[in-house]
């Protein structure tokens, strides 16, 4: 049973009850699977993100210098030999950002990774079992909610020595899960007394087939955000701590760049490159996965798709504001149509200016 | 009676645009006299919504209206085109000439909003100058008048039963005393008894206030019997145009006489319920010529390559109805 989707592919204007059936079915059934990909937001976010999963596998390989090399060339700006200039020790920063690339990747993703996962299990189980379960697990993430990630983080990484990036990945994903948590359990909630919900237990699907094959595509959208919700925090809690100084100091972390840019005064100097190319980088990692989460948002509903498309053109040119209450009017007049002429052409006078007298019959 | 309050000229009505675009209503001519019950029946995807909401203009997004006139005569003044109108001038001409109650209207009402506040508000929005005090005793008169005891209206939707419900917001719909109401199957939710009892009570506010009345739904047993005229629909066209009584004993369109026989009648001989044959046709894809052919138990030669004129037809009674069928060859056509 997969009605869930189901019902959102027939309110798809076009796409589902009434598109013809038959010989088009293989055409149809690919056309869905890379649906996804049609969405201009989410391919955008998509190749963005692309490029920077490939300087995290292939950065420290095409960095062109050593990141903790030291030059002559002091501050320098950016030049042909160093395209992002230098730092006060003569280090390339262009180097330095490439390799602090994988770091920055890798603890992002596997710590929204553990943090959703987390957030669905506990969630969705807290949401459709309910009973002593729900109060169990909402319980455990009230507790979790109310530890502080950032300075847990602090705590554990002046304990170990040198924090690895995956103990940095695991404490954020295991401090920043029950946010979702708690807005998954609202939703099950609602959504565990739906009809088709009932029909599927009444018709006995195991529990856990329930959760995951019925409520789980229902909440798509929201496991999608809080996704990207937490790979953001992860990415600026790690930056954050790279650049208090805490955090491993052999791997250049963005946020190592911008604690040696505030330490040395780069924007006292007017060293401009030092800090941008980083800032940057997080402004546009940032920016590719909210474009991803706008993207699962408008897939996920369809009517978030046509609600962003106010202003079409007609084949004739017009261009015509969609709108809901007010819908636009092509051709106003009162001729018979081209593509529904009956045979026999009908006389009409389509004037504007109406008067009730010469009313028919 | 005779005077036209709402003409409708060659309405198309398309989903989408341009190549990909589904024609659910085409030039579809109708007339609503002052003061008349005007039926719309048809099967699911006729078009009957699609035109209801196309002729207000309230069809959400992909709906685009692509050709035609709505022409809307007031109680005094110039008739003007509705579909011509600017935002402003169709915001002030919503409601106060021409309400609408929605399919299942009973889901309509805001659930944390008293029902006097839902019905003072359209007063308040329309009717600025009015006291609080005579827009309340405006809402009284007006649950009053649909059958509901005045003490009602502190009442939260949840408190009353689907049919009040369904009460409340055709009150909502009156309480501006538009001329023209369009109801869109406003009591197919409702059990029979109590669809009856609100028609019923419609009709009678209906000669009492004065207003003309579009009834939508695809059960023609309840159009026989509270409308004035009947128009089918099929495809996206009106097939047939007719007074009640007509249409019920003399049906033309082989269509017709299929809705008419798929319900059985209280009195006289028992007959075979037929029903149609086959199902309604894919918008995307409409048969060549009339459009009911594939289904037609009496089609024939010229059925399938032409599409035929919805006209007067050349019987008796031929100046008071419609009908677009080759198996009547039609005096005049209207449009």
């Amino acid at each position: 049973m997969t009605i869930p989707t189901s019902s959102v592919e027939q309110s798809i204007p076009g796409q589902g009850a009434m598109a013809p059936t038959g010989s088009s079915a293989p055409v149809r059934a690919r056309r869905r699977r890379l649906r996804i990909l049609s969405n201009k937001k989410a391919m955008l976010g998509l190749i963005v993100l692309g490029i920077y999963i490939l300087f995290a596998i292939i950065g420290p390989w095409v960095a062109p210098y050593d990141p903790d090399a030291q030059s002559d060339d002091l501050v320098g700006p950016p030049s042909a030999a160093h395209w992002f200039g230098t730092t006060h020790l003569g280090q390339d920063i262009l180097s330095q950002v490439l390799v602090g690339t994988r770091g920055v990747i890798v603890v992002g993703l596997s710590a929204g990774i553990i943090a959703t996962v987390l957030s669905v299990v506990v969630g969705l189980t807290a949401g459709y079992l309910g009973g002593w379960w729900d109060d169990g697990l909402s319980a455990l993430s009230n507790v979790f909610l109310v530890i502080p990630a950032l300075i847990l983080i602090i705590i554990v990484s002046s304990t170990v020595n040198n924090a690895s990036s995956g103990l940095i990945a695991l404490i954020i994903g295991c401090t920043s899960w029950p946010w979702g948590a708690r807005v998954l359990r609202a939703q099950t909630l609602s959504l565990r007394r739906r009809d088709f919900i009932e029909a599927a237990r009444a018709s006995g699907e195991k529990t856990w087939r329930v959760i995951l094959f019925e409520i789980l595509p229902n909440v798509t959208a929201i496991i999608a955000s809080s996704f990207v919700g937490t790979v953001i925090f992860a990415v600026t809690s790690e930056i954050t701590l790279a650049f208090i100084g805490i955090g491993g100091v052999s791997n250049w972390n963005w946020g190592e760049i911008l604690f040696w840019a505030q330490s040395q005064q780069a924007l006292f100097q007017g060293a401009w490159w030092w800090f941008v190319p980083a800032g940057l980088a997080i402004a546009f990692l940032g920016t590719a996965l909210s474009l991803i989460n706008f993207g699962i948002d408008e897939f996920v509903s369809p009517r978030l798709r046509s609600a962003g498309k106010t202003k079409l053109t007609t084949a004739r040119g017009h261009t015509v504001r969609m709108r809901v209450g007010f819908t636009p009017v092509l051709d106003n007049s009162a001729a018979p149509h081209t593509h529904a002429t009956p045979t026999p052409a009908v006389n009409l006078d389509g004037a504007t200016p109406v008067h009730r007298k010469e009313a028919t019959s | 009676m005779n005077e036209p309050v709402l003409e409708i000229r060659n309405l198309n009505v398309d989903y989408g645009l341009g190549d990909q675009a589904v024609h659910a209503v085409r030039d579809v001519n109708l007339t609503l006299h002052r003061g008349e019950v005007l039926g719309l029946a048809g099967e699911s995807g006729s078009g009957k919504s699609t035109f209801a909401y196309g002729l207000t203009r309230l069809l959400a997004p992909p709906g685009v209206v692509t050709g035609g006139q709505v022409v809307y005569h007031p109680e005094r003044g110039e008739a003007y085109d509705v579909l011509a109108l600017s935002d402003r001038a169709l915001r002030r001409f919503r409601w106060a000439e021409t309400a609408i109650v929605f399919q299942g209207a009973m889901n309509s009402l805001n659930p944390v909003h008293k029902i006097s506040t839902q019905l003072t508000d359209v007063l308040r929005a329309h009717e600025p100058k009015m006291s609080a005090h005579s827009r309340n005793a405006r809402a009284r008169e007006m649950l009053r008048l649909v059958g509901i005891a005045a003490d009602r209206l502190e009442a939260y939707p949840h408190q009353l039963s689907g049919g009040m419900r369904q009460r409340v917001m055709i009150a909502m719909a009156l309480i501006l005393q538009p001329q023209v109401v369009i109801m869109d199957e406003p009591t197919t939710a409702l059990d029979v008894v109590m669809q009856r009892q609100i028609l019923g009570e419609l009709i009678e506010l209906r000669e009492r206030l004065g207003f003309s009345v579009i009834f939508i739904t695809h059960d023609l047993s309840v159009l026989v019997e509270f409308s004035n005229k009947i128009a089918i629909m099929y495809g996206g066209r009106i097939v047939e145009e007719a007074p009640a009584s007509a249409l019920y004993h003399d049906s033309l369109h082989p269509y017709s006489a299929g809705l008419l026989s798929s319900f059985p009648a209280l009195r006289g001989p028992r007959r075979e319920l037929a029903g149609i044959p086959g199902s309604p046709p894919d918008l995307k894809g409409m048969p060549s010529g009339c459009s009911f052919h594939p289904r037609c138990p009496k089609v024939f030669d010229p059925c399938a390559g032409n599409i035929p004129v919805l006209g007067r037809p050349d019987t008796p009674d031929g100046s008071t109805r419609t009908v677009a069928c080759w198996l009547h060859p039609i005096k005049e056509p209207v449009g």
